[in-house]
């Protein structure tokens, strides 16, 4: 706390994607903190609600870190930890260029309980969600998850590709894979002169899409789950963002409804004062 | 679980202490305004369309303020991070070499690309960054007004 209040808070341009990545990094030494709610229907189970706090860090400005930790409640049941996730996004082209391709590796240790849907692979499906609590914790995952985010910036709209590999390094699990798509605007390209909450240029409306894609021995859409959400997130002046999800479930296989909700804040310097907490110079 | 949970935690404090080990004030190295010169031809060639948008300026005012002062300063006269915007280099540069930079960033230099801006608003910061000839520098006896936050 001490370090965030000699941090300054940044204002940032945020995506309003919750499951697809863009190609855009944390700016170099500056701390974003989010809070992500899901709520998700649940068939032949009970309805839950998931949330994970997010610290994400901008190293360098090819280089962003972030450690996730995750919970849920599940309705009539209980409320868990479910794990953690160490997340690294590396972009791999200096400059601009019609695709901008970024590597994301992540390491989780989540139990079988959790339920946040940062993202859907192999052959997740609704199903899953339903084991109680007490049974469900008793797993316990070590994951190993690739990602290739591409992205595109054209007229303003931003439109991204991650397709996902995932490797639960406990026991003999296969190779999983998935993909989100996204795309958005902002309402307004131009900015107005007066700063302003309501701005259209404050609000960035899109839509993502995202599901599983088998294993390695049964790749396809056969026995998946797949969701279409449309997203909007709200930059305010006062450094503050607001991002709402409502998403559909594409097949029987997935949940019928998750509604999506989070709020972030940024703060620039925090790198600084961690380097002069360590006795590095100003 | 705890065991592994304070390594991770260790690695990241690591991490950042490295990643934000005290570097060479870059203000002072002439060498941060090369990459303006390696702005291709035809992307320093091209013309704003703002130019002539009387909200232009005070619009990129705004934005500076909002994305940019934290790293080149309020009055962008430079930090430790980033150079100053009223360089030569900088101010002799056209539009276009301004604009192209803004969506390249230079990232081995820490400065980030700026395309996640809609491309009306990097115009809009060029804008700005060129009214800033006809003001003053900081110090002087009428400086500029602080880009707003």
């Amino acid at each position: 706390m001490v370090l965030l209040a000699a941090a300054l808070p940044l204002h940032a341009q945020e995506s309003p994607y919750i499951v697809t990545y863009d190609h855009y990094l944390e700016e170099p030494g500056s701390l974003e903190v989010e809070y992500f709610s899901t709520f998700g229907t649940q068939r032949a189970g009970n309805d839950f609600h998931a949330f994970w706090a997010e610290f994400e860090y901008g190293a360098t400005a090819w280089w962003t870190t972030e450690l996730y930790f995750d919970g849920q409640t599940t309705f009539n049941d209980s409320t868990l930890f479910t794990g953690f996730r160490w997340e690294n996004r590396f972009r791999l082209l200096a400059r601009e260029h019609i695709i901008n391709p970024v590597l994301y590796i992540e390491y989780e240790q989540t139990s079988g309980a959790d339920k946040i849907l940062k993202e859907v692979e192999g052959h997740d499906v609704e199903a899953d969600y339903a084991v109680p609590n007490a049974l469900a914790r008793q797993e316990h995952d070590h994951e190993i998850e690739s990602k290739l985010l591409l992205s595109s910036t054209f007229a303003g709209w931003n439109i991204a590709e991650n397709t996902i590999a995932t490797k639960n390094v406990t026991g003999g699990n296969p190779w999983e894979f998935g993909y989100a798509i996204g795309a958005s605007r902002p309402l307004a390209l131009k900015a107005s002169a007066q700063r302003c909450s309501f701005c259209p240029e404050n609000f960035i409306a899109g839509v993502e899409m995202y599901g599983g894609l088998g294993d390695r021995y049964s790749f396809g859409l056969h026995n998946t789950s797949h969701y279409v959400a449309p997203v909007i997130a709200w930059n305010l002046p006062s450094d503050w963002t607001l991002r709402l999800s409502p998403g559909f479930g594409l097949n029987d296989n997935s949940h019928r409804f998750l509604l999506r909700w989070g709020v972030s804040r940024e703060f620039s310097g925090f790198g600084a004062a961690v380097s002069r907490l360590f006795g590095g110079r100003q | 679980m705890r065991l592994q949970s304070s390594a991770v935690a260790l690695l990241l404090t690591l991490g950042v202490a490295l990643a934000q080990a005290p570097s060479k004030p870059v203000a002072k190295d002439n060498s941060v305004y090369a990459e303006l010169a390696k702005a291709p031809k035809r992307a320093a060639a091209r013309r704003n369309p703002f130019a002539t948008d009387p909200d232009a300026v005070a619009a990129g005012g705004k934005l500076f303020g909002l994305h940019c002062a934290e790293c080149h300063g309020d009055m962008a006269e430079g930090t430790k991070k980033a150079p100053s915007l009223f360089a030569d280099e900088v101010q002799r540069a056209t539009p276009g070499t301004l604009f192209w930079l803004l969506t390249n960033g230079v990232v081995r230099r820490g400065m980030p690309v700026w395309s996640k801006l809609p491309e009306a608003q990097r115009w809009q910061l060029v804008s700005y960054i060129k009214s800033m000839t006809l003001a003053s520098k900081p110090g002087d006896a009428d400086p500029p007004h602080p880009a707003p936050h």
